[in-house]
């Protein structure tokens, strides 16, 4: 089997976070990383760092052959130039903007050239794209939380990132949205093939939308692999109580509403 | 069960009475002032007064300079605000806390501060002579002492409107590529704009009504420096009822201004529930 | 609609600015003289100023009316000013020892009285009832009229006692910066008596009654005037004073109540 050239996002960063230090490397490739842990346990000092928006004390992040990060060469790209998509827990939509526009300010940070009626065909292609379409020219308070979510990551796409970083997808949906969202992201992630890493503490997000896990304890990687392999020997308790909840819905604390399909 | 219910009747007609009575004569207080200076003298009175040699200049004035300085404030002070609101470096806390001494300090300070920044014989004025250039005791001066007092308004609320912004979604519009003029003007103004408009009419009325530092640094100049403030209280020597006229014009625009406050901060309730939601 | 509101704002904008606009373009065309006069002198100056101006129709008399001493401190302090004329020699003296005036010259004199409201509530007929004001308003100590005070109290104690002098300070309310807002307390009532000059009593001659200061224990006042030296319009500031000593400024300042430069009365 020839390899083809697989985008992939290396992190290997040191940062000081008060009481602990973050030290954590992680690699990514085709298959999409679920970043787990305790809370404070610096996941979202992780993501910023990897985005560009917290300036780590030490480190390298290599995505696919650009250097974004690295001390040692003095190399700081900023956020701006990273091309890596960010989708933050609330979907970070802009409120005094309709649907098309979000999607057509991601164009318009691209590509300058193209006049605003070009960018807003363009921003109505992707809409299309995710079947949402006809929301175009809601105001993003008026959409659901699924509708968001799609909006989000149509906004997201449209600025052609190299990578994708999702921090807690679902945890702002209730329990129905979840299921929706969760088929949906897992359709978009597997065909787009590119870098995934995915903040979550939701262990039905992490069955559903990764197939490999990387536990974070205290600003160390504890664990990192194939989820059913770190589910068969959990390092840490933490470990072993996300990923022992029941995969069968309804039989656990979390399902409170009818039936899931997963 | 019967005193329970008796006392708690009592101690109920207490509260009321407490309540009534203080606040009724705060209210009593602040009140009957403004209906002594719309109802003293009557309308004729009135009338005469506003026809007073000083009364339109001092308006004209007023109108012009405080619109050149809020002016000022908004142009200097949103990149200030936007600044100050992002800024990691420690010493920004100190320095708005520097920035905010003019509300607190008299305005005759302020007037004497600048005199001794800017006068002839000021520190900077030396310099600024050799330029060619003295403001005061000119229609610049009335302008530099609006804006020193009335700029700390805007920023607080400025600063504050930055530092409300959801932090997500900046990082997300940086994220999608967005440089830091497309970030500040695209972004951060449009979400920010009805606290900065609430800010900038409050730097309005400061600088309407600022009288201390105007007289020590502009003077009193008919015409050329004597703002409607500055107006009243010339007024008082000649007739109390040009000083009562000139007055009711300026609380007429403070009224009017509030009002503007208000329609717009019910804008700002709306953007933010739009927001949050 | 945001073309709309913007073109909405930048049309208030403009209306708004216009009268700056006329404000700028009505004083382009003369020439400012600059005058800062003692607050005692704002009616009979302003009479002055028309004279002057029809006889130079290329010239627009600005004043500023104040205590003498807030104008000694403005000029001091870098206000371009053409002329001053002040209430006393001691500011105007401030302002000779550091060269800043050209050869100040007296040009009027004036008498400080005692004036009480119309309805005289504390019932004063003659000097000597002052102690009798509850609330007495005085000058404060820098300004001219202030200091005259002073000086007449401090004469007073000689010829009425230590008393009468204890009994009129323990009844003064207020020291007002100019003589102006003397006169303003005692018209609004808020004084029984206040100590102001004749001429700013004969302003307002419905509304307060003067009583006098006996000649032994008053003070007449001078009023010098003279051109800044460093004045933007020094010719057009010459023919101001020139016009204010001349018989025409003369006849005008004494219609006012101000005496004549010769005369020959008190002390």
């Amino acid at each position: 089997m020839i390899e083809t050239c697989v985008p992939r996002l290396s992190v290997a960063v040191q940062a000081a976070l008060g009481p602990f230090s973050l030290q954590a490397s992680l690699e990514v490739g085709a298959e999409p990383l679920a970043l787990v842990g305790p809370n404070g346990s610096g996941k979202t000092s992780l993501l910023l760092a990897i985005l560009g928006l917290r300036t780590p004390d030490r480190g390298r992040i290599v995505l696919s052959d650009e250097i974004l990060f690295d001390t040692a060469l003095a190399i700081d790209r900023p956020t701006e130039e990273r091309h890596l998509a960010y989708l933050p827990q609330d979907f970070g939509l802009f409120p005094h903007l309709t649907v098309v526009d979000n999607v057509a300010f991601a164009l318009a940070c691209r590509s300058e050239s193209a006049s605003p009626k070009q960018r807003c065909a363009l921003a109505m292609t992707w809409l299309d794209r995710f079947a949402i379409g006809h929301l175009a020219k809601r105001n993003p308070s008026q959409l659901s939380g699924g509708e968001r979510q799609r909006v989000a990551l149509a906004r997201a796409l449209a600025s052609s990132p190299k990578a994708l970083l999702l921090d807690e997808p679902t945890a702002s949906l209730d329990v129905e949205a979840r299921v929706e969202v969760r088929a949906f992201l897992a359709d978009s992630i597997r065909s787009l093939g590119l870098p995934t890493i995915l903040v979550t503490h939701d262990v039905m997000d992490v069955e559903a939308l990764a197939s490999r896990i990387a536990v974070l304890e205290k600003g160390q990687v504890v664990a990192c692999g194939l989820l059913h392999d770190v589910r068969a020997a959990p390092p840490t308790s933490f470990a072993r109580r996300l990923l022992s909840s029941p995969t069968v819905p309804g039989t656990g604390p979390i399902c409170t509403q009818g039936v899931h399909h997963n | 069960m019967k005193r329970a219910a008796g006392s708690r009747a009592s101690s109920g007609r207490l509260y009321n009475a407490a309540m009534v009575g203080l606040g009724g004569v705060l209210l009593l207080f602040l009140v009957l002032p403004f209906v002594a200076l719309v109802f003293d003298g009557g309308p004729e009175a009135i009338w005469r007064g506003l026809g007073c040699a000083l009364t339109w200049p001092a308006l004209r004035l007023s109108l012009a300079t405080t619109l050149i300085s809020v002016a000022l404030v908004v142009l200097g002070g949103t990149p200030l605000a936007w600044w100050l609101a992002r800024s990691r470096w420690r010493s920004a806390r100190w320095l708005e806390i520097l920035l905010q001494l003019p509300v607190v300090i008299p305005p005759a300070v302020g007037g004497i501060a600048l005199l001794l920044a800017f006068g002839r014989r000021g520190l900077f004025g030396e310099a600024l002579e050799r330029l060619g250039w003295t403001p005061a005791f000119s229609v610049v001066a009335v302008v530099m002492a609006q804006v020193f007092v009335s700029a700390p308004f805007y920023l607080q609320a400025a600063v504050q409107a930055f530092g409300r912004l959801d932090p997500s979604l900046l990082a997300v519009a940086r994220s999608l590529g967005a440089s830091p003029p497309r970030l500040f003007l695209r972004v951060a103004l449009p979400l920010a704009r009805p606290w900065l408009i609430g800010g900038a009419a409050m730097s309005w009325a400061r600088a309407l009504g600022e009288f201390g530092a105007t007289l020590m640094f502009a003077g009193n100049m008919t015409g050329k420096t004597q703002t409607l403030p500055l107006a009243i209280y010339t007024a008082l020597e000649l007739d109390i009822h040009t000083a009562q006229a000139l007055s009711l014009l300026l609380v007429v625009f403070a009224f009017a201004l509030l009002l503007f406050l208000r329609r717009f901060n019910r804008g700002a309730e709306t953007t933010r529930r739009l927001a949050t939601s | 609609m945001n073309r709309r509101r913007f073109v909405l704002i930048a049309l208030l904008a403009a209306g708004l600015m216009a009268p700056f606009l006329a404000l700028r373009a009505s004083g382009g065309e003369k020439q400012e003289l600059v005058v800062f006069a003692a607050a005692s002198l704002r009616e009979v100056f302003e009479k002055v100023a028309l004279t002057f101006e029809k006889q130079h129709p290329n010239a627009k008399v600005r004043f500023n009316f104040a205590g003498s001493q807030d104008l000694r401190v403005q000029i001091e302090q870098g206000a371009k000013v053409d002329v001053f004329a002040s209430a006393d020699w001691k500011h105007m003296k401030l302002l000779a020892s550091k060269d800043t005036v050209v050869e100040p010259a007296v040009f009027a004199r004036n008498l400080p009285v005692v004036v009480v409201p119309k309805n005289n509530p504390a019932k004063l007929r003659t000097f000597a009832d002052l102690p009798k004001a509850k609330h007495l308003v005085v000058g404060a100590t820098e300004v001219p009229i202030g200091a005259y005070t002073d000086a007449i109290f401090a004469a007073a104690e000689k010829v009425y006692g230590k008393a009468f002098h204890e009994q009129v300070l323990a009844q003064i309310r207020s020291r007002e910066l100019s003589v102006r807002q003397v006169l303003t307390k005692v018209v609004l009532g808020e004084g029984d008596a206040g100590i102001v000059y004749r001429t700013d009593a004969l302003t307002v001659p419905d509304k307060v009654q003067i009583i006098d200061i006996p000649k032994a224990i008053n003070i007449v006042a001078e009023y010098p005037i003279a051109v800044l030296k460093a004045a933007p319009a020094s010719e057009l500031a010459r023919a101001f004073v020139k016009l204010v000593l001349s018989r025409q400024g003369q006849d005008t300042l004494a219609a006012a109540g101000f005496s004549k430069v010769d005369f020959q009365g008190l002390k």
